[in-house]
């Protein structure tokens, strides 16, 4: 009933729904806020532990939400690890260029971790649905705040 | 409940939706890849429009419009006329004791602005106390918080059980309280369904010297009201649930309780005279009504009671009541499924949850199947936290579902639980 939605919900976003990485308030974290999506209920919290030579040591997540912002928040705490902030912040503004534009509209960021890119090209099947767009989303928008010392965000 | 007469005639509900236009369509159509029919279970959202409603809109901006309570010329009078033939109607389809009792605004969410601001304004103080409860929608919530941050009211909020029926006995503990000046609760649960015992609340609310505000939005789709049987100070329900348009909501006030209510909104045809110095208004209703009002939307609602009191209110109610039923069974077999109201008293809302799945994905599935259905919190955020959920799938049926679409709903959400497994 639902082939043609293979697109959005691949086996790895399924996986990540259901077993999703790096969950659960950590012990330690020096960066953290809050992000909501109004519009569904949506709710996370992200956590950054940030070293001394500013890159991201460790990231979690922990709140509810849909499959797709699950797995997105997952995916997401999976490819920040090593990042600098820039470098995090360069990979959100692929993520959500990849998530509402055609590829010829992209602009460019700075550099991109080829790696993580690949990692995060099994949510570009968001594009398609400009309602769940929010929710693939989330996780980075709430990062950033994180990052920018913002402790809640939303995706309103 | 209304218990007027049943119509003896049979529900043809494959000749009722030949009337809806939109329910021939396809959803999801693509060069390829055949659409799938529309199985439209929003209607708790906004409901569709038949072609009388359509029709008489067109036909009136075509023929008849032009501004109303104004002219002197032949369409304005033309043009007043329809408009004001709604009012009759609204009174008639509620069972109000006279037109002059119906004030109409942009939408029930307006209404329910006039009356805090306006009522609320005039005749709540300090300390005084309003009753609302936990399953009302934020239109029946908000307001009055703008109100309490200028008047500094308290407000109450009655407990529902956890079927969804709202818990009387703690309404009767709140009612205890001499500062209760107001009761504003819902006649029909946008999420859970529950029609609450409108006649009985008046009566305990009135027996603790407050008055009473019932949100009809939902309720006064599904079945007969009769104000002055439930003894309602203000009814309030809106036109786009009731397959009229859009922009155009009812307020139903007792006579004396608007007669002692300021403007809400300032401007034009709301007024007798104005000088700088001093401005005098109208009567009541149409000092609550400033502005160029929403005339063809006027026109179109009009139309829509002439639909659905032509099918019968009873036969529109025993109609969804049967596929209420046969919904609620089909899917209480659905292993993981958790309905969310279940109130005896309900009508045609189903909220459910699948354990594992959430609302969203939910939302997403299903309407590749071409079942609409609305997912999220329902503008209900406080009755979400009372049931613990972030979100719920709500199917709502109108006049025009059939059981053919339940089993579709059914099948769609079945099939999303194997998906997700």
């Amino acid at each position: 009933m639902f082939d043609d939605l293979r697109d959005l919900y691949q086996e790895v976003i399924l996986d990540h729904g259901k077993n999703p990485r790096n969950f659960g308030k950590p012990e330690n974290f020096n960066r953290m806020a809050r992000g909501e999506n109004p519009l569904c209920g949506d709710k996370i919290n992200v956590y950054l532990s940030i070293g001394a030579d500013g890159r991201v040591q460790d990231a979690h997540f922990d709140g509810r939400g849909c499959a797709i912002s699950q797995a997105s928040a997952s995916l997401m705490t999976e490819t920040l690890k090593g990042k600098t902030e820039a470098e995090a912040e360069a990979l959100f503004g692929h993520f959500h260029d990849m998530c509402t534009k055609d590829d010829h509209e992209h602009t460019d960021h700075g550099p991109l971790d080829p790696e993580a890119v690949e990692k995060l090209d099994v949510l570009s099947g968001v594009r398609e649905f400009p309602m769940r767009v929010k929710c693939a989303t989330l996780a980075w928008h709430t990062m950033h705040a994180a990052i920018h010392g913002d402790d809640k965000t939303t995706t309103e | 409940m209304d218990t007027r007469i049943l119509t003896n005639a049979p529900y043809d509900v494959d000749k009722v939706r030949q009337d809806f236009p939109i329910l021939t369509r396809l959803v999801h159509e693509k060069p390829g890849r055949p659409g799938k029919p529309l199985v439209y279970l929003d209607n708790a959202a906004s409901a569709q429009k038949p072609r009388a409603v359509i029709d008489a809109m067109a036909h009136f901006m075509a023929h008849d419009y032009s501004n109303v309570h104004r002219g002197v010329h032949y369409l304005s009078q033309v043009a007043t006329n329809l408009y004001e033939a709604t009012r009759v109607k609204t009174a008639t389809f509620l069972n109000a004791p006279s037109p002059d009792t119906i004030v109409f605004t942009r939408s029930a969410t307006e209404a329910f602005n006039l009356v805090a601001s306006s009522w609320g304004g005039a005749h709540l103080k300090a300390g005084d106390e309003i009753i609302l409860s936990v399953m009302e929608h934020h239109a029946n919530i908000v307001p009055w918080q703008l109100l309490r941050s200028r008047t500094g009211i308290v407000i109450k909020v009655a407990p529902v059980l956890d079927d969804g029926t709202l818990d009387l006995d703690a309404l009767a503990d709140l009612l205890k309280s001499p500062k209760v000046k107001l009761v504003s609760i819902t006649h029909g649960s946008n999420v859970l369904g529950t029609v609450t015992p409108a006649a009985e609340i008046a009566r305990m609310a009135h027996a603790a010297g407050a008055k009473v505000l019932f949100d009809g939005s939902q309720a006064a789709v599904h079945m007969p009201v009769d104000v002055q049987a439930i003894d309602a100070d203000f009814y309030i329900m809106t036109g786009h649930k009731l397959y009229g348009p859009t922009g155009f909501g009812v307020l139903y006030g007792k006579a004396e309780v608007l007669e002692s209510m300021p403007p809400y909104q300032g401007g034009g045809d709301m007024i007798q005279t104005v000088t700088f110095e001093e401005t005098t208004f109208r009567e009541v209703p149409h000092r609550f009504e400033a502005g160029t009002p929403p005339i063809v939307e006027g026109i179109g609602f009009g139309a829509a009671i002439d639909y659905v009191t032509a099918l019968g209110m009873d036969a529109i109610h025993a109609h969804e009541q049967r596929l209420l039923a046969y919904a609620t069974e089909k899917l209480r077999a659905i292993p993981g499924l958790r309905l969310i109201g279940t109130s005896p008293t309900k009508a045609a809302i189903l909220s459910f949850t699948i354990e594992g799945v959430h609302p969203h994905d939910i939302g997403t599935l299903v309407d590749r199947a071409g079942v609409a259905v609305r997912v999220g919190r329902h503008c209900a955020e406080p009755l979400m936290d009372r049931f613990g959920v972030g979100a719920t799938a709500r199917a709502s049926f109108a006049l025009y579902n059939t059981e053919a679409e339940a089993d579709a709903l059914v099948d769609a959400v079945r099939a999303v639980r194997e998906f997700f497994n």
